[in-house]
């Protein structure tokens, strides 16, 4: 269906595809991946769909959604081009989206032209990327989007660290030979599990999410003070450190943590070393970007850790926060502590992690395909394809350029307002107390002398009119502020009813001699009876429609 | 006194006018409240017609009850989205009876005086009020004639003025901000000549300069208002309001009449408080309101970054049917789309399905004092969820949805971060503290000040394009 749409609507532009593509629309494919042991796929029939609405055609290899649970048959239901091998789908698609870095025979398949969309490290894989560009080929890493508001849906690193954050507490639990939730049972009471998690990014916080809403009680530390707040709102405890250093905006480096001087280090070292006999698990999700992964989880704290204790070490790619890890490993210390290392913890759950990965995926393509009409515009002005492009126009395009918008705001210096003594409150109102008193009594003299200077030129039958008009005012005044400001309508049409007490003037006149006279008091009559009845009544109807619920 | 009944069915009046407004402070109590400003008015023109103005009571009756007629037909035809245009045509009716008023006192003066001229003069052929005049001193006659002046001036700005807020009101004037060529000049001349009239009458007694003065307040009041644009009606009309019972006020001093005098100063207090409220409300001050345009900014606007995301009925309806609380804020495009019955039928459904919905008022929504609040009670909205801004405001940032239908100026955080902007510092409505901001609006054109508005632009609002109404009956069938 998305195709004929496509296909209706592209009209003209049809004519500008074959002359870009050579007379093929733009297809997007995606083939089995080839890493042993990756479950995910790149393209879900969903995501699928949805592309086909931006007016590409899309393809992919027999096979490449089954470990995620995606038949091909749903993805022929879905309007893809379903090809056998994964030779044919390189030939065939114009834009190559995977999950993994492609392998050395995959290389071999990108051609002139082609665009690739994947994981892709510029730094690991540097000499990869320098043959794409050699190629003519365009690469987009997916690491490399940039942390930007704008960009979160495309964020494949945050979707897949969300997704091994929960996984991380799902294995830690499976190995931990205890309730997580404390319970008080007919066999006796069960004390609740104590989980620390080091590193409160993004998985870090859904390990929170998912170790809190388990029952365990849940410590949280992180370099970064500013999420502090963030952990409370999971329901976590911060761990805070005796330590007073100037420390770094998180912001300043793009909402990621940066390297800590060594005497922070060695604080943080003896808040760990303090837990250490009290915590049940470990979860360290500790990562500085291009960097080997910090140190955190020393030696002798795994040694001061109780038996049947669990660490999982989500760093484990990059060395591992604890040494002992084994990166794709599960291993028990000789005191019974077990290390889990896994590095595929998305891949564990490769139907949520496809659907995550497809779905940045298709975003992507969103931004790559401004116009909807099927025609790709690489543009490289736009911060976000610019900064997640490693590879363009035959060079390498690696490192991007600062990205002109800070990531987030750097949090402002908050001074907290000064807690008040009681001294100082009452002082404070007492002030306040004066200044009002001071203004009241000011007011009131000057009215007072200003209702003598009038008394003393005026006649006397002058001033009983006035004293009734100064106090009158004096009523409005007070009456009129008590005055609900959801009736200030009801309030100007009753107003408006009574100011028509005017025509008690006009009733007077209306008995004089004069013809004139006679003629305008009858009108003012006429015209003050529209006022007042029209007023009352519309005024009445108002009020009745205001209901209680 | 020969009317001491009329005097103490005054004082009753009087006590029941006060009553009528302050139990206005209440919504049950309004209700009864009104009876007594009904029992009020019925009271005093009845002791009138009894006793002082018992002259032509025959003519007199039957003119109320055809001025009744038409009132009644008035009251019960209006729509409230049009209850501005009806409060302003009804100042206007209050100012030119003043202006009839006041001439005909001026009449009498000058009748009571050549009979006074006439050795051969009988007390008794006089009408109440000019036996009144016959028994002043000239110092007293002098003071009548400043009162007179006064209140034939307020009662015809309070005449053009409002019959131009109607216009603009029911759009048959062009509702932006318009001068002639000389701007305030002319009023400040027109006023001038004004005070040269007074002098004039005051030592001659003589009709033209009344006459001049009556043209030249004529003047003033049509061209202030023309002058000051939609979005300020608010202040002008409870101006407008404030101007009729000071009118009031002034010719009751010149007929000598008390009750006159206690209901124009009851009213004009009431119109200037409110003018005051709808001030704060907007952050400015009296004058620059009334003497039009917005001051200019006081330096370079923060420039508005980002863009302006569209959503659909479907996405909207996806949020408010997973949202757990909605504020929705109104503004003058509800009224003008007249989608207040659709407003409505939301709120029922989503309440229906135990959501928190609540409104929030800024005090210079719409059009007139309250305006929303009387457009909200006859869609058949519950008064006690809606709120105020000051009640309201510290609870959007633990809302799901806010809904922003019509309104723009109010909801500007320009107003807070901007201090450039020419709203700054004026309070608003903080929306864009809450999860996710609808906007629903006809396009992307900027509000009545011509201000950009960056909560459009914000990383959390949704533009709704389209027709308030139109768009809501879209969504309606989607909730469920």
């Amino acid at each position: 269906m998305g195709r004929a749409v496509s296909a209706n609507k592209a009209g003209p532009l049809r004519v500008r595809l074959r002359v870009q593509n050579g007379g093929r629309s733009v297809k997007i494919g995606t083939p089995k991946e080839l890493f042993e042991g990756e479950n995910r796929v790149a393209m879900t029939p969903e995501s699928a769909l949805q592309l086909q609405k931006l007016g590409h055609d899309c393809v992919i290899e027999s096979g490449a959604g089954m470990a995620a649970g995606f038949a091909d048959a749903a993805y022929k239901d879905a309007g893809v081009e379903v090809v056998k091998t994964a030779a044919a789908l390189w030939k065939a698609a114009d834009v190559v989206a995977k999950v993994r870095v492609p392998s050395d025979a995959e290389m071999k398949r990108l051609r002139d032209g082609q665009t690739l969309i994947s994981f892709f490290s510029p730094v690991a894989d540097e000499a990869k990327m320098s043959q794409a560009a050699d190629l003519g080929a365009t690469v987009v890493a997916m690491e490399m989007i940039p942390r930007i508001s704008r960009a979160q849906k495309m964020d494949a690193l945050s979707s897949m660290a969300n997704i091994a954050g929960y996984r991380a507490v799902i294995e830690a639990g499976n190995n931990f030979g205890r309730f997580f939730t404390g319970q008080i049972t007919a066999a006796g009471k069960v004390p609740p599990a104590k989980v620390l998690v080091v590193g409160a990014g993004v998985a870090g916080l859904a390990a929170i999410g998912t170790s809190t809403s388990l029952g365990a009680i849940t410590y949280a530390f992180d370099v970064r003070p500013e999420v502090a707040e963030q952990v409370e709102s999971m329901g976590a405890e911060f761990v805070y450190l005796d330590f007073e250093e100037e420390q770094q905006d998180g912001s300043a480096s793009g909402g990621y943590a940066s390297v800590s001087s060594p005497e922070f280090r060695e604080a943080q070292l003896a808040k760990f070393r303090e837990l250490a006999p009290e915590v049940d698990i470990v979860i360290t999700t500790a990562l500085i970007p291009n960097r080997e992964a910090p140190e955190l989880w020393t030696e002798d704290m795994v040694k001061a850790m109780k038996p049947g204790s669990v660490i999982v070490d989500l760093a484990a790619e990059k060395g591992g926060n604890c040494k002992l890890t084994v990166a794709d490993e599960k291993i028990v210390t000789d005191n019974g502590v077990t290390i889990i290392g896994y590095t595929d913890f998305p891949s564990r759950m490769a139907t949520q992690a496809s659907t995550l990965y497809a779905t940045n995926i298709r975003h992507l393509m969103t931004d790559l395909t401004p116009e909807k009409d099927g025609v790709i515009n690489h543009n490289m002005d736009d911060d976000v394809i610019r900064g997640a492009t490693i590879a363009h126009g035959k060079a390498v395009t690696f490192p991007p350029p600062p990205p002109k918008v800070a990531a987030i705001a750097a949090a402002p210096k908050k001074d907290k307002p000064k807690e008040l003594t009681r001294e100082e409150k009452a002082a404070q109102e007492l002030a306040a107390f004066k200044t009002q008193t001071r203004n009241q009594v000011s007011l009131l003299a000057i009215g007072g002398a200003l209702l003598l200077a009038v008394g003393l030129v005026a006649p006397a039958s002058f001033m009983q009119h006035f004293i009734v008009f100064v106090l009158a005012v004096f009523v409005g005044f007070q009456v009129i502020w008590g005055v609900a400001h959801s009736l200030h309508t009801p309030l100007m049409a009753v107003t408006n009813a009574i100011s028509s007490i005017i025509i008690l003037g006009a009733l007077m006149q209306l008995g004089s001699s004069a013809g004139i006279v006679v003629i305008l008091a009858a009108l003012s009559v006429f015209m003050c009876g529209i006022n007042i009845f029209g007023g009352f009544l519309v005024t009445r109807r108002m009020l009745a429609m205001f209901q209680k619920s | 006194m020969e009317f001491g009944f009329t005097t103490a069915a005054y004082v009753v009046a009087a006590v029941l006018f006060i009553l009528s407004l302050g139990g206005l402070s209440g919504q049950e109590s309004a209700k009864r409240a009104v009876w007594y400003g009904i029992a009020g008015m019925g009271l005093a023109v009845l002791a009138t017609l009894i006793g002082p103005g018992s002259g032509l009571w025959i003519l007199s009756v039957v003119l109320v009850a055809a001025g009744g007629a038409i009132g009644y037909q008035l009251a019960t035809r209006v729509q409230m989205t049009q209850m501005p245009e009806l409060v302003a045509a009804m100042h206007s009716l209050v100012g030119l009876a003043a202006v009839f008023v006041g001439f005909n006192a001026h009449f009498e003066i000058a009748n009571v005086q050549e009979t006074l001229l006439n050795p051969n003069y009988d007390v008794s052929q006089f009408g109440t009020f000019a036996a009144l005049i016959a028994k002043k001193t000239a110092v007293e006659i002098n003071i009548l004639r400043v009162e007179l002046f006064l209140g034939i001036f307020i009662g015809a700005v309070t005449f053009t003025g409002s019959v131009i807020a109607y216009g603009k009101l029911a759009g048959r004037v062009n509702s932006s901000a318009a001068k002639l060529p000389g701007g305030h000049i002319l009023n400040a001349s027109a006023a001038g000549l004004s005070v040269i009239c007074l002098i004039w009458y005051f030592s001659t007694g003589g009709f033209f300069p009344l006459f001049v003065m009556t043209l030249c307040a004529l003047f003033i009041g049509y061209h202030l208002i023309m002058g000051i644009g939609g979005a300020d009606m608010p202040v002008v009309v409870s101006m407008l309001n404030s101007y009729s019972g000071w009118a009031a006020a002034a010719i009751g001093f010149s007929l000598g009449n008390d009750l006159l005098i206690v209901v124009g100063a009851l009213v004009g207090s009431s119109g200037a408080i409110l003018s005051y409220i709808m001030c704060k409300a907007m952050n400015r001050s009296f004058v620059s309101v009334i003497l039009g345009g917005f001051g200019g900014p006081a330096g370079e606007q923060m420039a508005v970054e980002g863009e302006q995301i569209a959503i659909e009925a479907d996405g909207v309806a996806t949020a408010l049917n997973e949202a757990d609380s909605v504020i929705i804020i109104p503004g003058y495009g509800m009224a003008v789309a007249q989608a207040q019955q659709a407003v409505s039928e939301l709120v029922k459904k989503l309440r229906a399905q135990g959501k928190n919905v609540r409104f929030a008022i800024h005090p210079v929504a719409g059009r007139l004092p309250g305006h929303m609040n009387v457009l909200l009670a006859e869609a058949k909205v519950p008064y006690d969820i809606v709120m105020e801004m000051d009640e309201i405001n510290d609870d959007f940032p633990s809302t799901d949805v806010a809904i922003v239908i019509g309104s723009n100026d109010i909801v500007n955080p320009a107003a807070q971060d901007d201090p450039n902007s020419p709203i700054a510092g004026m309070p608003v409505l903080e929306c864009w503290k809450a999860k996710t901001v609808f906007v629903s609006k006809r396009g992307q054109g900027t509000g009545y000040s011509g201000i950009e508005n960056p909560l459009f632009f914000k990383e959390n609002t949704r533009m709704f394009y389209g027709d308030a109404k139109a768009s809501l009956d879209k969504l309606l069938p989607l909730i469920d």
